[in-house]
């Protein structure tokens, strides 16, 4: 695993406790996990992500992913319905440990409340959690 | 000559089995036809099976060279924590093949299989009077099948009396199969940390024990090799509450002649045939998990039951308090057979002295190996001891690369990584089989990675290297899965 | 006691090493209200040269061929079992290694499963086949539980003609659950009725066995068809693998969950136990199985090899939420059905197949022309109902003293079915025996 200073924390998303993060994209949402994330769960062989269509609220369950000794769930960071889900990390779920923040998305949601992004963290605040 | 044991023959390559077959071999002697061919209608029958002919020898020459690729009990020590991989003694292999038990229909009409239900009725009042409860079913394929039995017998019982309750309580040093056995019954699981002693305490018990739930999961021995002192406080709280105890009794082999489990306070607990009880473990199975419960769990057993009427046995299915039937027949009957074998083989004395021999091992390796290594818990253990990689982490050696190296030595590596609640567990079972000679070779192997790892890690990082295979990259394993050919 | 290799002196040294004085010493921290009040009431110890004599008294008190000629089927079959069989499967290598945990020293157990696999995964006609489930019993209560996850529905239809003890077993699976079950009637031919799913919407599964408890060849592909329209899954298996070496596989007619019990390929019969469930799907429902699976993948120098993998769905890492509980399963099973169909080969199970059902189909012929009633009309494999003459229960038990076992009396299974006997008929049945028995019957 790597130090948090080697790790990648852009300051164009918001980040969740669950660190999960978020990127406003135009009238929706992107959804990731974060580059700490990806590198506590080593190489991550499975995503499972929900339908299009559904309806989540914040904190809710919105999938798992999977290494080879461990699952985690996936929570979302604000509420909203699923419009868009990155069908590409079934074949290749490679992705999300290169490239968390883009080629590694996993859903894109139109937002309940827009507003729920400011309850988010920023990097600064991201960060220092992290460190703890 | 090195003295060490690990060292490499003559291993040989081998293809998959289609890739050995010619169309036209056989290695199968057919029966003389007797009778005239009468065929099945054309939309029916299949002419699609891809499988592969071969001879007897391309059959002997592939299995054999498979084999020489496994380590086993028989080859060399295998101390895997929580497994029980005591020698699988030959007389029980015997046992089991003679021809009237291995061939025998589980249908017979009673009259005739009355040997077998005797073997099975005398199997399960010996398993009553080793645990001190009061009935047994045989009937549980496996441990994880016993704990489904024992969790369908609580929910009986409380369904019994009307109650419906959601929870159980599952300590932190439980095996991973109790959360899933229970959750099949439709309970949650109420996770407890166990104290900073490795057992758990009445008062964590008393904290979330409520009506609601309907009893305790509780490993005794636990995952740490460690007695749960307080079982009995702890049985008081859970009944008082109207609770039932269950205890999974996967490390029998460490109190048996020494502890009365009904004593202890337990409603019901299942035994590993295949660990306590010598059976050899096949590469993962068949094994066998009786369930034993008290006199007021008995009407909910399994069924069949065997019974004795008029003199004679028989297996009846009269019981309509019983959760129902597990498997298709009566349980894993070669399992118990072996298992029979082994205790009438050491009588009771044999018995106590086989959990005294597996306690004096593991605490004999505990004390030999705790300057070397990090001890979780620093107290005497009873059939295995839980080390960690703390001291090696210095030299970014981890657990995983111990144990690879252990390989080089010759030892199939302990249970790694478990239990959870030690960070870098590596959780050594010696068993009472290993000679003193054995134990000392296995320390001094352990001592000597333990060193190799200050001054030479890559040796740890890079092994194994004397095994046919290095290590296998279970990534690309999962990521694209290829499960047949 | 010759397993331990302890001298009273190492005894000694160990005890020193440890600070104790007393083997009784290592047990001083179990609480005494814990502890044995006095030694186990067990039989003494024997020795080998007694625990043989008495072992070899309880074998040779039991029923068994060649002394018995048994007509006896129904979950469990007496195939022949090649010497090569056995003595492969008794390396032990193979029946004393643990679980392939570790696969660099576990390749044996690992290509072996995996092999066995891929030609389970043939024979039934699906993509993916666990490394094994306990027997057939287990294997469909599985599978129905498997496919109320997947469609997340909680009624399940099965078919009457199950074998009974596979039913019971599903019953107790689902007892805790609330799952409803709903059972689909037989009809006059001895096959179950498609009429009589008449309610299919909401189903998440239908179970059918073929051949199924009679002995009969089911339309598998009907219910299949049935169940896929109303967006349910089918479930579909066998109590005798032997048949699937002639009949169209399960997969093949639109099965999505096959199960099936191994133990007619090299497994004894063992008064019902140690048996082999097969549990095997599709790809897309692979991530949903129980149990363990075999993979293929590569070491650090790029060599193929195999590990158990796809763990993420069992007990040890996804605890409660764990496709299923199971753990030990029945690998040695397994890798012995392995060995049987690589001995038997894609050509010989052909053959033993239609011997089976030739024999069979001849002593059906033979007790037809005898006068006896074959009250099913519909096809069978190696397995077929007669009706006897009523009081045919006496003799029955006069064949017993003849050491002949007619088959097994149907009545305590289906009370209608007074009478009716199930017959099964495998390879090691000769034409003298079946003609003895016709003749004793019609005497």
């Amino acid at each position: 695993m790597k130090d948090i200073s080697e790790l990648q924390f852009p300051e164009t998303v918001r980040y969740a406790a669950d660190h999960e993060w978020a990127r406003p994209d135009g009238d929706s949402v992107v959804i990731g996990i974060t580059d700490y994330a990806q590198d506590q769960l080593g190489d991550i062989v499975y995503v499972e992500l929900p339908k299009i269509g559904e309806t989540l609220a914040p904190g809710e369950v919105f999938g798992t992913v999977e290494s080879v000794k461990a699952v985690s769930e996936l929570f979302m960071p604000i509420g909203g319905e699923v419009i868009a889900i990155n069908s590409a990390l079934m074949d290749s779920p490679d992705q999300v440990n290169a490239d968390p923040y883009h080629d590694g998305w996993m859903i894109r949601i139109v937002p309940a409340q827009i507003s729920d992004m400011d309850l988010l963290m920023d990097q600064a605040a991201y960060i220092t959690m992290l460190k703890g | 000559m090195s003295d060490k044991l690990g060292t490499t023959g003559l291993i040989l390559n081998e293809p998959l089995v289609w890739e050995r077959g010619k169309p036209g071999r056989t290695g199968f002697s057919m029966p003389s036809e007797d009778v005239p061919f009468s065929p099945l209608a054309e939309e029916l029958v299949r002419n699609d099976l891809d499988w592969p002919d071969l001879s007897e020898v391309d059959v002997v020459r592939h299995y054999t060279r498979l084999s020489t690729w496994n380590v086993s009990v028989d080859a060399g020590m295998y101390p895997l924590g929580s497994c029980t991989m005591k020698y699988n003694p030959k007389t029980n292999e015997r046992q089991a093949g003679l021809v009237g038990l291995s061939d025998a229909h589980p249908l017979l009409p009673a009259p005739l299989c009355q040997g077998a239900l005797k073997l099975m009725a005398n199997l399960e009042a010996d398993l009553a009077e080793i645990t001190g409860m009061n009935a047994v079913s045989l009937q549980p394929a496996a441990g994880a099948h016993g704990e489904l039995a024992g969790m369908l017998i609580i929910h009986a019982c409380l369904e019994h009396r009307g109650e419906r309750r959601s929870k159980i309580i599952i300590p932190d040093t439980a095996h991973g199969t109790n959360p899933a056995s229970a959750a099949l019954c439709g309970y949650r699981p109420v996770p407890v940390k166990s104290g900073p002693n490795g057992i758990l305490s009445p008062d964590a018990v008393k904290a979330v024990m409520d009506r609601d739930t309907a009893g305790i999961m509780i490993t005794n021995p636990n995952t740490l090799g460690l007695f749960e002192e307080n079982i009995r406080e702890i049985s008081e709280i859970v009944h008082f509450m109207g609770g039932l105890v269950y205890a999974d009794g996967a490390n029998f082999n460490a109190v048996m002649g020494v502890v009365n489990m009904g004593c202890a306070g337990v409603d019901v607990m299942h035994l590993n045939l295949h660990k306590t009880f010598s059976t050899p473990h096949g590469g993962g199975g068949p094994g066998s998990g009786p369930v034993c419960v008290q006199k007021h769990l008995e009407p909910f057993l399994p069924v069949p039951r065997i019974v004795m009427q008029n003199g004679a046995y028989g297996l009846s299915r009269d019981f309509p308090l019983s959760i129902g039937r597990l498997v298709t027949f009566y349980g894993h009957f070669s399992v118990m057979v072996r298992a029979f074998s082994y205790i009438r083989s050491l009588g009771p004395e044999g018995l106590a002295r086989a959990s005294q021999l597996a306690v004096l091992n593991a605490n004999y390796i505990r004390e030999r190996l705790k300057a070397f290594y990090h001890l979780a818990y620093d107290r005497p253990c009873m059939h295995e001891c839980v080390f960690s990689d703390k001291k090696q982490q210095a030299h970014k050696i981890s657990t995983l690369d111990i144990a690879k190296r252990l390989m080089d030595y010759g030892y199939h590596p302990p249970t790694i990584y478990f239990p959870l609640v030690v960070p870098g567990a590596l959780m050594i079972e010696p068993t009472e089989t290993e000679s003193r000679d054995e134990i000392d070779q296995f320390v001094d192997a352990l001592i000597a990675i333990a060193k190799e790892a200050e001054e030479n890690p890559d040796l740890l990082h890079d092994a194994p290297k004397t095994p046919k295979m290095r290590r296998l990259n279970e990534v690309e394993a999962a990521r694209k899965p290829c499960l047949a050919g | 006691m010759r397993y331990f290799p302890h001298t009273p002196e190492e005894i000694d040294q160990m005890l020193q090493v440890i600070g104790l004085t007393r083997l009784e010493d290592l047990f001083a921290g179990i609480p005494t209200t814990c502890q044995k009040t006095r030694a186990m009431n067990l039989t003494a110890a024997w020795s080998e040269w007694e625990l043989n004599d008495l072992m070899d008294a309880v074998s040779d008190s039991m029923a068994v061929p060649p002394a018995y000629t048994a007509f006896l089927g129904a979950g469990r079959y007496h195939h022949h079992i090649p010497a090569v069989v056995t003595a492969l499967k008794g390396r032990t290598e193979f029946l004393t290694s643990y679980t392939p945990y570790q696969p660099e020293i576990s390749q044996g157990t690992l290509q072996a499963i995996y092999e066995y696999q891929t030609l389970v995964s043939r024979l039934v006609g699906v993509d993916v086949v666990t490394a094994s489930h306990y027997d057939g019993a287990t294997a469909m209560a599985e599978a129905a539980l498997m496919s109320v996850r997947i469609t997340q529905r909680t009624r399940i239809a099965a078919s009457a003609l199950i074998h009974p003890f596979y039913l019971q077993v599903l019953k107790t699976y689902l007892k805790p659950t609330g799952y409803q079950l709903i059972e689909i009637p037989r009809d006059a031919s001895g096959r179950t009725d498609p009429a009589g799913l008449s309610d299919v919407s909401g189903l998440a599964a239908v179970i059918v066995q073929s051949p199924n408890f009679l002995g009969c060849i089911e339309p598998v592909s009907a219910f299949s068809d049935v169940i896929h329209h109303a967006g349910g899954l089918c479930i579909s298996g066998f109590t005798e693998a032997l048949s699937c070496g002639l009949l169209k596989s399960p997969g093949s007619q639109g099965a999505d969950i096959v199960f099936g019990e191994g133990q007619s390929f090299g497994l004894p019969c063992a008064f019902g136990g140690p048996g082999l469930g097969m549990l095997g799907t599709s790809k897309a429902y692979m991530r949903n199985l129980p149990g363990r699976l075999v993979g293929k993948t590569h070491d650090l120098d790029g060599n193929s090899g195999f590990v158990l993998t796809l763990a993420t769905r069992e007990q040890h890492i996804r605890r409660e939420k764990a496709t299923s509980n199971i753990c030990s399963n029945n690998s040695h099973c397994a890798l012995t059905a392995a060995i049987y169909m690589a001995a038997l080969g894609g050509t010989g199970i052909r053959k033993l197949a239609e011997i089976n059902h030739s024999k069979a189909a001849y002593l059906k012929s033979a007790l037809k022309q005898a006068g006896m009633t074959l009250p099913f009309d519909a096809p069978f494999f190696n397995e077929f109902v007669v009706r006897f003459p009523d009081g045919f229960d006496r003799v029955y038990d006069r064949l017993i003293d003849q050491r002949i076992i007619a088959g097994l009396a149907l009545e305590p299974f289906y009370p209608e079915l007074k009478s009716h006997y199930l017959l099964t008929v495998t390879e090691t049945m000769n034409r003298k025996s079946m003609d003895a028995l016709v003749r004793e019957v019609s005497a």
